[in-house]
């Protein structure tokens, strides 16, 4: 019996490791020997014809902390994801609140509210474009009819980054929209019968009953957006590339920049070290939480 | 009294629905109205496809959609063989080592393919595959939130299933195929289209790793083709962005409770 015991639990680890070895691999080849070796070639110095590479430790990351773009770019995205996390979670908000009432035309607003989300950023960019620019664009006819001056809303500094965050936001919000959707018809009908016969106003329900009942899913959502704001970039490629005088660039767009338009490998390879750093608390955090919350259940 | 606020609310849901959709709508109305007619707003102007014409002879836009198919295509099947072996082995094996194992997988849900841009084209290249489809799709296949979907499905199929198909004679592969594959069918249905619709939309990555318009996907065409440098007016950029986001999104209106219901599925991990 014991054998047969052991044939089988031999018989279950063989299959195991087969059916995992082709996700393990490529899990291997494309995100964990890439962060090792990220970090391995962070302490080594950019290669150049006369110069082959050398260890040189945690210069990179000193360099990196002394050259000033790098602290406007993480400035630009302390106040990217500073703003755009907190707006779009209100604006998803108050969507799920009306697309889960009893409205009008309820079909059309839930599409209307989701649709940017299927776009690709990309594409997304090249609509707001018409949007923005100078003369042209439709915030300056807007403007123009109450007698207000052109403004180059992408090409000076005070508001490039502002035009990114509010791409962002629109692009965001109807995706997180839906988790809300998802959470509201899980709360039951009878709290808000009981709310009625007590005669609670209805912003008293809102903001004792179904506020606190979706604390989890806006955790849950604001980890995802805290994720999102490192890899949200592709309208900078359309917009403004980080322009005018990096007012706009954010960090994962300075990756791909020191990587493929300077070739200054290192500090990309720093840099990533860092985000990646910095994700690993947001997931370690978001476990910590899940763990907490499954413990409840 | 009521119906006020039933009013306000249905108002402002509109309005901010509308909100919404203005910049598609304005592009819209951009491509299928001349250049001047569009950006000065002429609501009665004539309506045209020139703009459609005009973009579609700028960029072999052909190609560029028949590359974004094979790679979502590429990337599904690749996501569905990879993510089902090992959602499978972490659901119902058991052996030693497979939390460890688990935890690294679920490791890779924040080191973002994104932020290894670089690491990861020197793999390609190693490889061999810049510039093709099978290089953009790879670093995706192997997707941790895939198998951790694939785990959750198989592992809400009963036990008795399992038991009574072995009794049949059948091995455990003829299991997966037979008793999980089918049961888990709207996971892959969910999966499917939330793969679909981040990879049709996907552009830095691709942006790297393809070089050439035998590769290049519709997102990396389409922002080529709207750089400033190339000279081309919003109308006939506003006509090149439909065209390339029609396919998903008369897909999306079509099947929108379906696309909803995905990503809920797939984000309430």
């Amino acid at each position: 019996m014991s054998a047969h015991a052991n044939l089988e639990r031999r018989r279950q680890a063989i299959y195991g490791w087969l059916l995992l070895s082709p996700a393990a691999v490529l899990l291997t080849l494309f995100a964990f020997y890439p962060s090792v070796a990220t970090l391995w070639s962070s302490l080594f110095s950019r290669g150049t014809r006369r110069n082959p590479t050398e260890f040189v430790g945690t210069e990179n990351y000193a360099e990196l902390f002394a050259d000033p773009t790098f602290w406007i770019v993480v400035k630009n995205n302390l106040l990217y994801a500073g703003v755009t996390i907190p707006v779009s979670i209100f604006i998803a908000l108050s969507m799920a609140l009306w697309a889960n009432g009893k409205i009008r035309a309820r079909g059309f607003v839930r599409t209307a509210y989701f649709t940017p989300t299927v776009l690709p950023m990309i594409a997304a960019a090249n609509l707001w474009l018409f949007f923005y620019t100078p003369g042209l664009g439709v915030l300056d006819q807007i403007g123009s009819l109450f007698g207000l001056p052109s403004v180059n809303w992408l090409g000076q500094p005070e508001t490039a980054l502002w035009a990114i965050i509010i791409v962002t936001i629109w692009k965001e919000a109807g995706f997180f929209m839906i988790f809300y959707l998802a959470a509201l018809q899980t709360i039951p009908e009878d709290l808000k019968e009981a709310a009625d016969i007590e005669g609670t106003s209805r912003w008293t329900y809102t903001r004792r009953i179904v506020l606190p009942l979706l604390m989890p899913t806006t955790l849950f959502i604001a980890v995802n957006a805290m994720i999102n704001s490192v890899k949200l970039i592709d309208h900078l490629f359309i917009l403004t590339k980080g322009g005018p005088s990096d007012a706009s660039k954010l960090i994962l767009y300075y990756i791909w920049e020191m990587a493929f338009a300077f070739f200054d490998a290192p500090s990309a390879a720093a840099m990533t070290i860092m985000v990646i750093a910095v994700l690993g608390i947001v997931a370690a955090i978001q476990f910590f939480y899940l763990d907490k919350r499954t413990h409840y259940q | 009294m009521k119906s006020l606020t039933t009013f306000m609310d249905s108002f402002g849901a509109i309005l901010l629905a509308i909100i919404w959709i203005a910049p598609l709508l304005f592009a819209f109305w951009a491509a299928t109205h001349s250049t001047s007619d569009a950006v000065n707003l002429n609501l009665f102007s004539p309506w045209t496809l020139d703009n459609f014409r005009v973009a579609w002879a700028g960029a072999p836009w052909l190609k560029y959609f028949l590359n974004t198919f094979m790679l979502v295509t590429v990337i599904l099947i690749g996501q569905f063989v990879l993510t089902t072996l090992a959602g499978f082995a972490f659901a119902q094996l058991d052996f030693p080592g497979k939390d460890y194992v688990f935890i690294l997988v679920l490791m890779q849900l924040f080191i973002l393919p994104e932020v290894l841009i670089v690491e990861n084209y020197a793999m390609i290249s190693r490889l061999g595959l810049f510039d093709t489809i099978l290089g953009v799709g790879m670093p995706y296949m192997a997707s941790a939130f895939g198998i951790f979907l694939m785990r959750q499905a198989f592992k809400g199929v009963p036990i008795e299933l399992h038991e009574a198909a072995r009794i049949e004679g059948c091995g455990l592969l003829g299991i997966l195929w037979r008793v999980y594959v089918p049961l888990a069918k709207p996971t892959y249905l969910a999966y499917a289209l939330v793969s679909v619709s981040t990879h049709w939309n996907n552009f830095l990555w691709p942006l790297i790793v393809t070089n050439s318009p035998d590769t290049r996907p519709l997102t990396v065409g389409l922002s080529i083709f709207g750089a400033p440098e190339n000279g081309v007016d919003i109308s006939i950029i506003s006509a090149a962005t439909l065209m390339s986001v029609a396919p998903l999104l008369i897909a999306f209106l079509i099947f929108q409770r379906q696309f909803v219901q995905a990503f809920l599925r797939a984000g309430i991990k």
